[in-house]
Parts: C-alpha cells; structure tokens; sequence
C-alpha cells in the first residue's frame, strides 16, 4: 500500500518521458528525412507515397552535387567568414566588456548606454548603408565584406561585462596592481583566464551566428565564387531544373559538420543563451 | 596610478568603440538620414524630401501587403510559440534528472541553430503538393492533398510554422532556466496551503515566470518582424513559379533597395522596422516596471 503513490509517480513520469521522446524525435525528423533523401536515388524521391528511408542507398547524388557546383568553395568560404566574425566578435567583447565593466571614467557608462540602445536594433535596420560602405571601400564580394557586417556583437559586449562584475573582484585587480603588474598584464594573465567560460560560450553563439547568417551574405557578395554555404545552397535550389536529390545531399553536407559541432559543444551554447538579457 | 588605468582604458577601448562606431552607429544614423531623402542609386543627386517617403510608403499596395504579411507572421509565431515552449519546458522541467535529459535539450534546441537554409529545404519537400510527405500523412485521413506553398494563405501558415519550429527549442530553453530560477519556497508554501501541482503551476509559477514570457515574446517577435529567408526560401517567385510570393518586410525592402534602387524609400522601410522594434522593446520595459511596483 505504501509503495503506491511511488509507482503512480514513477508511472507519470514515464509518460512525460514517452510524450518528449516523441516530442524530440518529430522536431529533428525533417532533419533527418532530409538527409534521407540525399540517398534516395533519382526515381525513388518521385515515389509516392514518399518513403521514409531509401530501400537502396547510394551516394552518387553527393558525386554529382560536388562535381556540379563549388559548393566545397562556398563551404570554405563559410568557415572562413565564421571563424574570422567569432575571433574579431571575442577580441572585442573581451576588450570592451571588461573596461566598461572595471573602469570608472567619464563617459563610460554613456558608451555602454548606447551600446545597450543599439543591441535591439535588428541587422536588417542598418543592412543597407553597410552595404553602401562595403561598395565604397571596394571589398564586396569578398571575405571583408562579409566581415563588415559581423565583427560586433552588442551582446557580447554585453555578455562578458555582466560576468566580469560578478565574477572579478577589484581587489583582485588591485592587489595585482600592487605587485608592479602592468594593466596589459593583469588583462592577459588575469582577466582572460578568469573570462573563459564566457568566452567559450560566446564564441560558440558567434560562430553559429556568422555560419547562418543570409540576408546580409546574399546582399553582398553577389557572385557565385563568393557565396556562403547559405546563400549558394538557397540560390541552387531557385534553379529551373533541379533535382531534389542532389539539393538534398547539399544540404546534407552543410547540416552534418554543423549538426555534429553543436551536439559536442551544446554546453557551451546552452550557456551562452542562458545568460542572454535574463539577468538584467 | 589612475593616469595609467585611463590610458590603458582608452587604448583597449579605442579599437573595440572604433569598429563598433563604424559598422553600427553610423549605419544606423544612416538608415535615418536616408530615410528622409530620395536617393535613386543610378542619380547622383539625394534631395532632401522631409517625410515623403513615408507618405507613399502607407500609400504604397506592396508595402501594405508586406506589412501585413509580417504582422500575422510575428505573432502567429508568437501565439504557437509561448503556450507550447511553457507546457514543454514545465515537462523537461519535471524530468532534469532523467537520463534523457540531455537528448531532449539537444534535439528540441537543434532547430534554433542548424542553418537555416537546409531546414527550410526540408520543410519545402515537406510541404510539396506533388511529394511532400505532408500531402501523403493527410492522404491516409481521407484529406484532400493541397498545395500548401501555393496557396496564398497556406503559405503563411507554412511560414508561421517553419518559425515556430525554429524558435520552439530557445523558448523551452529560456523557460526551464526560469523555472530552475523560481524561488522554492514560494512552490513549497502553496503545496502546504493545499494547492494542488495544476493549481501551482497556474497560480504561483505562471505570474512569477511573467519577465521570462514577455522576454521570449519579445524576441519572438522581433525575429517574426524580421522574417525573410524562411519566406525566400519557401515562398518565393524568384524561380518564375506560378505561385505567389509572401511578402514580408525585409524582402520588400530589399528589393526597393536592390532592385528598384530606390534606396531612400527601401530606408524609410527600414525605419518603420526598427519603430516596431522599438516599441516592442518599451512595452516589454514598461511592463515589467508595472510588475515591480505592485510587488
């Protein structure tokens, strides 16, 4: 008799379990149809009613993809982008964070004000006087151009000034300071280290940041050498005569190394939006 | 000591505030100023035009339709979003030491950050008329396939649910760390008093989650505002296809900008975007002062 309630708990739970279980499944089902189509051969994606898995796989839909565009060219061009936007966004959320968070002069918080007043501003407000500006520098259709667009983050800044005043002491600094240790010291030997969660999780939220960015790479870089992965794989698709094997075994190629790369550092990110505006 | 820290300060922060100057603040001043201009790109000439273009931008049919189009888009999303992200992140909530755990935070949150374009596809073939699973699960109810991108009104709700599915894995996300943050004791002290888990749940955990809900609303909106690849993507004509394209803001704009060089009037689009935003932004502030003072 005593056991009872247990069980009822226990069996209730199970059901939570069985109703997110299925829940989890169906989100990353289309995902992974998607990929399931990228093996499917050509006249079995016209079957109907469609099939869920291929009853005969192959992997000539991935040969032709890669033969009949520079979608390995678009691949590197997003790495590159992403890599270079996440180092430019950590160098100055870090520089930025931390002086506006430690140091006391005048003006400072003014700074910070307008940095938090523009945070809200969606990319799309300001999308085409950039463009503008990347037209006059001569750097469309190019890496930089690219870049233009995401070597900030308002967010970030945000993010590693809240850590530093929680978690960095003054005296910290000071009795650092004390010692003879210069400013650019204690920055590097003391702060960064102390910063590197935070900076793990922000690097982690501006590499998928800049890796799915679309409509400011569609708008300037218009040319097919100077694609994204996004953009070329959204412009292929608008083609007259494609197939819908080959646009799967794109998209398979862009989803696996980003799908695999978040299943591995979910942590990180999972932290990084923790900390998104709900501590203010 | 003192003149040391404030060069220090001003040589770190210079390159940081520089960049930040130039690609945000500038940019925005910009969009501003170009607001009040007509700037055809093939002219040379910008005159001053005061309001004008936002005159004809409340006169104009496809800044209307888009407009539209991107208001029952946002808080379509917003209205599948909240109910169902709060009733999903109070399940995982129950179950944080299970052993699935972990598999539910990965594959709720993969949608919100797996390129979008890929997942778009996924949807496109899903929603096709001709192949698309989606026809074929309806087919077994007896239910007439129909052409789900083609249709105008079908589109949009295609595109509300592409967003939902995208934004559904960071609301569950921000709301289990709101109810990982509830003060225990408050919970407990409603058990006590006989308060049965539903009558907590919609008596004590609700209000107290109320930042967090006008938090996630806000963001879905804003990203429901700022629609524009789902409906690229699904909901495009750029193919020549016979279906009707949804417009949303951002395309609208663009294209005035890019296509019909009318850069002056694509920024008066753009500056009624950021005043949505904006005044999003102050109701959210605003409401939460009302909750502090009567606390």
């Amino acid at each position: 008799m005593n056991s009872h309630p247990v069980i009822k708990t226990t069996l209730s739970e199970r059901c939570i379990d069985v109703f997110l279980i299925v829940l989890s499944i169906g989100m990353v089902l289309p995902l992974i149809m998607l990929v399931a189509n990228a093996f499917k051969t050509p006249e079995e994606i016209l079957i109907w009613p469609p099939t869920l898995f291929p009853n005969d796989p192959i992997l000539s839909n991935f040969e032709k993809v890669l033969s009949k565009t520079p979608l390995l060219i678009w691949i590197w061009n997003s790495i590159c982008f992403a890599v270079l936007s996440t180092l430019s966004i950590v160098m100055t959320s870090a520089v930025a964070g931390y002086v506006l968070a430690k140091f006391k002069f005048f003006g400072f918080d003014f700074l910070f004000a307008i940095i938090l007043a523009t945070a809200i501003i969606p990319f799309e407000v300001y999308m085409i006087p950039l463009y503008f500006q990347a037209k006059s520098l001569g750097i469309l259709n190019s890496l930089w151009g690219l870049l233009l667009g995401y070597l900030v983050m308002s967010f970030g800044i945000f993010l590693i000034r809240q850590n530093v005043i929680q978690s960095i002491p003054d005296e910290f600094l000071e009795a650092a300071r004390i010692d003879g240790a210069g400013e650019f010291w204690v920055f590097f030997h003391i702060v960064i280290p102390l910063l590197r969660g935070p900076l793990a999780a922000l690097a982690v939220l501006a590499f998928f940041q800049a890796w799915t960015a679309f409509a400011w790479p569609m708008v300037v870089n218009t040319s097919k050498d100077a694609y994204t992965i996004e953009v070329g794989l959204a412009l292929f698709q608008t083609g007259f005569t494609v197939d819908l094997g080959l646009l799967s075994a794109a998209s398979a190629l862009v989803l696996i190394p980003s799908v695999t790369l978040f299943v591995f550092l979910r942590r990180n990110f999972v932290q990084g939006i923790a900390s998104t505006g709900l501590k203010e | 000591m003192q003149r040391k820290k404030l060069i220090f300060a001003i040589l770190a922060l210079l390159p940081a505030m520089g960049i930040y100057f130039w690609v945000r603040l500038i940019p925005i001043g910009e969009t501003l100023r170009l607001s009040l201009h007509q700037w055809n790109i093939l002219s040379k000439n910008k005159p001053f035009v005061g309001l004008d273009n936002f005159r004809e931008l409340f006169g104009d049919p496809l800044f209307l339709e888009s407009l539209f189009n991107t208001t029952i888009i946002a808080f379509g999303v917003l209205l599948i979003t909240i109910p169902s992200s709060l009733f999903i992140a109070y399940l995982v909530f129950q179950r944080t030491r299970s052993r699935f755990a972990g598999f539910y935070e990965t594959t709720l949150f993969l949608p919100h950050v797996v390129s979008l374009v890929p997942a778009a596809m996924a949807w496109k073939w899903i929603f096709d008329a001709r192949l698309g699973p989606l026809n074929a699960a309806l087919g077994w109810f007896g239910i007439e396939p129909k052409a789900w991108l083609f249709d105008p009104v079908l589109s949009i709700f295609c595109i509300i649910f592409l967003c939902s599915w995208q934004m559904l894995g960071y609301a569950v996300l921000i709301y289990i760390i709101g109810f990982k943050n509830l003060p225990l004791s408050l919970l407990e002290a409603a058990s006590l008093d006989g308060a049965s888990k539903r009558q907590a749940f919609w008596y004590v955990s609700i209000p107290l989650l109320k930042p967090i809900t006008l938090y996630v609303s806000v963001v879905t909106l804003v990203a429901g505002f700022n629609v524009y690849a789902q409906a690229f993507i699904l909901a495009s004509d750029s193919q020549g296809a016979p279906g009707r394209q949804v417009r949303t803001l951002v395309l609208d704009m663009l294209e005035n900008s890019f296509r019909n060089y009318r850069v002056g009037y694509a920024a008066s689009e753009a500056v009624v975007l950021m005043v949505i935003v904006l005044v999003l932004t102050l109701i959210q502030f605003r409401m939460l002062r009302e909750k502090g003072k009567s606390l």
